[in-house]
């Protein structure tokens, strides 16, 4: 107990650290949002339009960099990030709730789903090290070796251009409004199918590879062939043995990945077109669009520190040498 | 630890004649094509019922092999490329060839009649699991169905049974030392009463207290649950303390194979006179130590002849011709339970006698019959 209060209290100082960071960079950047707002409009905005926009980005009154922080702290825990320039006027936090589940979805459910196939396929694969199944490494490497990025431009080429079996780009059907209809969701479904293969696919070949490498290294353990000389039942030595301590490993990189979800994909959903998170950071960079940037980056950073936590009780939970308190 | 007076071991080595492991012309080889490693050369030996059969030889000269080939435990590319492994139960008569049984069979035969315990404590526990997990999983896979309850009972009392307080069940193995583990292990093997216990090693990853303390635990054992043991070792001076019979290997072979005290007093082979020559008796008049010269062969290119020729001091212009086969010594009618594996005790082929210190008489010339009565 003592230690996972030990670790929430660094990860909550790490938040912390990352939150006032988040605060800090974008105010060393030249420029101010108007500005870049005026640019957008060529400068086809009046004076009095320049005037308040000032106002309501509240760069007319003189604050201390104190004042503001404080007042940073008080809207993001109302939830406040701000408005987006780029969906003028929509709020930034409503612009990331209608694109984080997008994101969570497609990337969350491939992204665990390459993990469970890659390890599953992992344990076989070194299991049964020296048998043809070793012909199918190559496979796996070269598919570890590819960009995800292009093998989603591959896929797209076959299967919505060549053979137009799936669609290419979007998140549903255009002619259906979000809603938990069966139709949306089957769209939905529809169209996430290249996306998240190309996932899977460019995901799976390194858990196989990390797996099946550590497979073999812990079958050559003595309590491997303890089990064995036991006499128990080949699947309990094969997964309650050799997969339950070759899998410790790929944990953290699993936790890792499952981090990177919300940022990491931005060049999937860039091919797809994609309506998630990673979308919208692509077009907030593109419109200098600060506060939804700052939004974004932060429920980046705080994804990664969740993911990490989880990983570090995850693995106290699988691994007892690591519960000691130090 | 008193054990048995000397006499009285070879009298038990030679009364309990009915064999309960016969491992018969085994050979081992690591690697599938020609280059392949001969690492056991038809490798027999006897363990009998309620028996402590050593094994000892230098590093390398295939030990631990045997151990595994004849457990089916030999981790690839090591192939059983012959031999027969002969189990026969001393209780109810059952048994069979380990190396052609089913798979099946060999994991229904597996920990309840031959168990092993295995060298270096260290690795030989599942690091994620409790000790009590480990202890009973063995116990449940070989008994009915609903039996956990049984199986919790019967490792505390295992536990109890080595000296390991009743609480440390829940115990992960990284919060025990080393000793603790491998009593652990012992305890673990003994956990369905196997009929044979193979120990490799046991002992060599403990400083000498707990050597002293493991080895006499095992032996205290043996008395009371009556298993035989073979005991995988390097040091000789061990052996001739525990053990009844002791068979020495020399690169894949063995090369001596006789009671403890037979060999300790009246070595046969030149290589067995050379290993109780390199380190000190405690008791007894100082003599000079000597070692073995040269070092053990590579076993990619064996001598021709007999394996020892070019390191022994004996050798004659037959052992580079001729492999001594196993059997009887120069003094057969004198000692019919021992045999070694050198041309010097052929008079057939040794023209001359046998060396001196290799042809210590026996002191105590008994036909087996006297020793029955």
């Amino acid at each position: 107990m003592r230690f996972l209060l030990r670790r929430m209290g660094f990860y909550l100082f790490t938040a912390w650290a990352a939150i006032t960071l988040n605060f800090f960079i974008p105010r060393l950047l030249p420029g101010d949002p108007v500005q870049s707002l005026i640019n957008k409009y060529h400068g086809r905005l009046s004076t009095d339009a320049i005037d308040s926009l000032r106002v309501l980005f509240g760069l007319n009154t003189h604050t201390t960099v104190w004042q503001d922080y404080l007042t940073y702290w008080g809207n993001l825990l109302h939830g406040d990030f701000g408005i987006s320039f780029t969906y003028f006027p929509t709020p930034v936090a409503e612009v990331m709730v209608q694109s984080l589940p997008w994101t969570l979805m497609l990337v969350g459910i491939s992204t665990i789903l390459g993990f469970v196939l890659g390890t599953l396929a992992g344990v076989g694969l070194g299991w049964r090290r020296g048998t043809w199944l070793d012909s199918l490494l190559p496979v796996a490497n070269f598919f570890s070796a590819i960009p995800y990025f292009w093998l989603g431009l591959i896929a797209i080429a076959i299967f919505g251009v060549a053979l137009p079996i799936f669609p290419a780009s979007g998140g549903y059907d255009g002619g259906l409004l979000p809603s938990f209809s069966l139709e949306f969701i089957g769209s939905a479904i529809y169209h996430a199918a290249l996306p998240a293969l190309t996932i899977v696919l460019s995901s799976v070949a390194g858990w196989i590879l990390g797996m099946r490498n550590m497979m073999v290294t812990v079958s050559s353990e003595d309590y491997v062939t303890v089990a064995q000389a036991k006499g128990l039942p080949e699947r309990r030595v094969m997964f309650g043995y050799a997969a339950r301590n070759a899998v410790l490993p790929s944990i953290s990189g699993f936790a890792l990945s499952l981090g990177f979800i919300v940022g990491g994909t931005l060049v999937t959903e860039m091919v797809f077109s994609y309506p998630g998170i990673g979308y919208v950071l692509f077009q907030a960079i593109g419109s200098k669009d600060y506060p939804l940037m700052q939004g974004v980056f932060l429920i980046i950073t705080l994804s990664v520190l969740v993911a990490n936590m989880v990983a570090d009780f995850a693995y106290a939970f699988l691994d007892p040498r690591t519960r000691q308190e130090a | 630890m008193t054990l048995t007076t000397e006499v009285g071991r070879s009298a038990v080595s030679a009364s309990h004649r009915q064999p309960v492991l016969s491992i018969r012309n085994l050979s081992v080889d690591y690697g599938y094509d020609n280059n392949a490693v001969h690492a056991l050369h038809d490798v027999s030996l006897t363990l009998h019922a309620g028996e402590v059969l050593g094994l000892a030889g230098e590093s390398g000269c295939g030990k631990s092999t045997l151990a595994y080939a004849a457990t089916r435990l030999l981790p690839p590319p090591g192939v059983v490329t012959g031999g027969e492994v002969l189990f026969t139960s001393s209780r109810d008569g059952h048994g069979g060839d380990l190396l052609t049984m089913t798979d099946a069979q060999l994991r229904a035969q597996r920990w309840k009649d031959t168990a092993i315990v295995f060298q270096g404590s260290m690795n030989s526990l599942n690091p994620v699991y409790t000790i009590g997990r480990q202890l009973m999983d063995g116990i449940t896979a070989h008994s009915p169905r609903g039996f956990r309850e049984q199986a919790r009972v019967r490792a505390l009392e295992l536990l109890e049974m080595v000296g390991i307080p009743k609480d440390r069940l829940g115990s992960y193995p990284h919060q025990l030392s080393g000793g603790m583990r491998q009593r652990v292990m012992i305890a673990m093997a003994l956990a369905l009463e196997p009929e044979v216990v193979i120990m490799d090693e046991p002992t060599t990853a403990l400083d000498v207290v707990m050597q002293r303390q493991i080895v006499e635990q095992i032996m205290s054992l043996k008395n009371e649950l009556g298993f035989s043991v073979i005991f995988i070792t390097h040091d000789v001076s061990l052996l001739l303390e525990l053990a009844d019979r002791i068979a020495i290997m020399y690169a894949g072979k063995i090369v001596e194979d006789a009671s403890a005290d037979e060999v300790y007093r009246m070595p046969r082979h030149p290589y067995t006179a050379g290993l109780l020559h390199s380190f000190p008796p405690l008791h007894g008049p100082r003599r000079e130590l000597g070692g073995i010269p040269g070092f053990p062969p590579d076993l990619m290119k064996l001598p021709t002849g007999c394996n020892f020729h070019p390191r022994c001091a004996h050798a004659f212009e037959a052992c580079s011709v001729i492999e001594p086969p196993l059997g009887p010594t120069s003094f057969e009618s004198a000692e019919p339970f021992r045999s070694v594996a050198c041309l010097l005790h052929d008079p057939t082929v040794n023209p001359g006698p046998v060396p001196v210190e290799l042809s210590v008489r026996p002191l105590l010339v008994r036909p087996p019959s006297k020793e029955t009565v």
